[in-house]
């Protein structure tokens, strides 16, 4: 099975994207298609609140399935400038649109000198497959 | 260890379901989704690749004796051709499995460890049939049959769509039924809560059996959630003879002992054990969370009462639900409790199941 892996976006090994501005230094982020599929029915999703500083590869949150626990992951560095409340009620956004509807926060203040960590589309695809 | 794979392995693994280690079987834990699967059991019909589920056979004049005595219920209730649920008990009353006894002929039986205890328990009846000096065969012949499960309201009818004749097949019997040339059991059980059948065909049929059922194909996950939301015990994790141990009374099942029977574990389980000080509940969570095997159950006043030993967001209620072992003391139906996730406590209430009433009248 292949999975969509957005060109416009930036992948941490542990299944999350950011869709960084590096103009006005934000990010959004959320989980890739590959990882909501592992997971299967998202049921939960428990997130950082708005003012709160999150650091890159370090745990952010937590998605439950109806099978499995699972943290995220930080892609950046940054404070949560907005966080996607309607996850909280619907949680199988991020089944039914993980690169859209189903994203988890927006980050400002990103430290550019991180971005060179992350995988661009096509190492993550490679790593998928 | 090296897993056991069901007969249907190759044909799961060509509808690209994906596997889990559950009991030493290699079994498919989701085809589509768990959603999907729960779904079109509670609404209309699924069917399940079982074949980890064990199957001793007992042959011979002494077969009701040894059943008699190696398993709780009351045998001798059993008319050829009927089935019951009941638990297998060590001398200290304590649940080493549960298992539905059928009675297929007035000296043959067919009962039904759940998976990886089928070579333990043949092993035990071997030992008291010699032990109580019995004229009876003990077979385990697990890997001799595919069993599947078809379940949900319109279960029958898609029995009689594949030519299998259900209809005088009542709740909790069994019969034999012609398959693709093949002799089949058909017994009229499930895990779901749902009408439904549970087939046994020899394993060379094992292929022509499940494509006989055009519905939903569900994997371990949804029979999961399904039996959850009935609040039935899954050996090994709500009851464990070495992590868990519980007498039946404390599970809940007291209703398969019969002690005016002879069997091992009875004199364990005669007054006062029948009044436990702990005994498995039900419980929601009120708030957003989802409760998980081992989780710790407080009262209100945060002491700890015991441990959820099932958990999971019901897919019908759409509410996290679990059981869990709690002091009788804080038992009732409506006692405020806690579950601590990942160190808050998320409110919840006693609610004993099942959760789900059936769709379907039983």
């Amino acid at each position: 099975m292949s999975f969509e892996v957005p060109e416009d976006k930036q992948y941490l090994e542990t299944h999350e994207w950011a869709q960084i501005d590096t103009d006005a230094n934000t990010a959004r982020i959320g989980i890739s298609a590959f990882a909501q599929d592992e997971l299967g029915d998202i049921v939960f999703v428990e997130l950082p609140a708005v003012g709160d500083t999150i650091e890159q590869d370090t745990e952010f949150g937590v998605v439950e399935s109806i099978k499995a626990v699972s943290d995220l992951y930080a892609p950046l560095s940054g404070t949560v400038s907005a966080v996607n409340e309607d996850v909280f009620d619907t949680p199988e956004l991020l089944n039914e649109a993980p690169y859209g509807d189903g994203w988890l926060l927006e980050l400002e203040s990103i430290d550019a000198d991180e971005i060179d960590a992350l995988l661009d589309a096509d190492a993550y695809q490679q790593q998928i497959e | 260890m090296e897993l056991r794979s069901p007969p249907l392995f190759e044909v799961h693994a060509g509808a690209d379901a994906t596997v889990t280690a559950f009991g030493g079987w290699e079994m498919p834990v989701e085809f589509d989704s768990i959603r999907t699967e729960h779904d079109a059991v509670r609404e209309s019909v699924g069917k399940f690749d079982v074949s980890h589920m064990g199957q001793i056979e007992v042959t011979g004049p002494d077969a009701a004796a040894l059943m008699q005595r190696l398993t709780t219920n009351d045998v001798q209730q059993l008319s050829v051709g009927e089935g019951q649920y009941a638990a297998i008990t060590d001398e200290d009353g304590v649940m080493l499995d549960d298992t539905v006894v059928y009675r297929l002929d007035t000296e043959a039986f067919l009962f039904i460890p759940n998976a990886g205890h089928d070579e333990e328990m043949a092993a035990r009846w071997v030992e008291f049939r010699d032990a109580f000096d019995l004229d009876c065969t003990v077979e385990n012949t697990t890997e001799e049959w595919a069993m599947i499960a078809v379940q949900g309201p319109d279960s029958e009818a898609l029995c009689l769509d594949a030519g299998i004749e259900v209809t005088d097949i009542g709740r909790f019997e069994i019969a034999t039924v012609a398959l693709d040339g093949a002799d089949c059991y058909c017994a009229r059980t499930g895990y779901t809560g749902e009408d439904g059948f549970e087939l046994l065909a020899p394993v060379a049929h094992a292929e022509s059996l499940w494509r006989a059922f055009d519905c939903q194909p569900c994997g371990l996950g949804a029979r999961d959630t399904l039996r959850l939301e009935q609040g039935f015990l899954l050996s090994g994790q709500d009851f464990d003879p070495e992590s868990n141990p519980r007498t039946p009374y404390e599970a809940g099942i007291g209703f398969v002992v019969d002690t005016d029977t002879e069997f091992v574990g009875r004199d364990a389980l005669t007054e006062p054990a029948r009044d436990p000080d702990e005994q498995l509940v039900g419980f929601s969570l009120t708030e957003r969370a989802i409760p998980r095997h081992g989780y710790a159950i407080e009262a209100s006043d945060g002491s700890t009462l015991g441990a959820v030993t099932s958990g999971t967001q019901s897919p019908t209620l759409e509410l996290p639900i679990g059981l869990g072992y709690v002091p009788t003391t804080h038992a009732s139906e409506g006692t405020e409790i806690a579950v601590v996730v990942r160190g808050d406590r998320k409110a919840g209430l006693i609610r004993n199941p099942p959760f789900e009433q059936a769709t379907t009248d039983q």
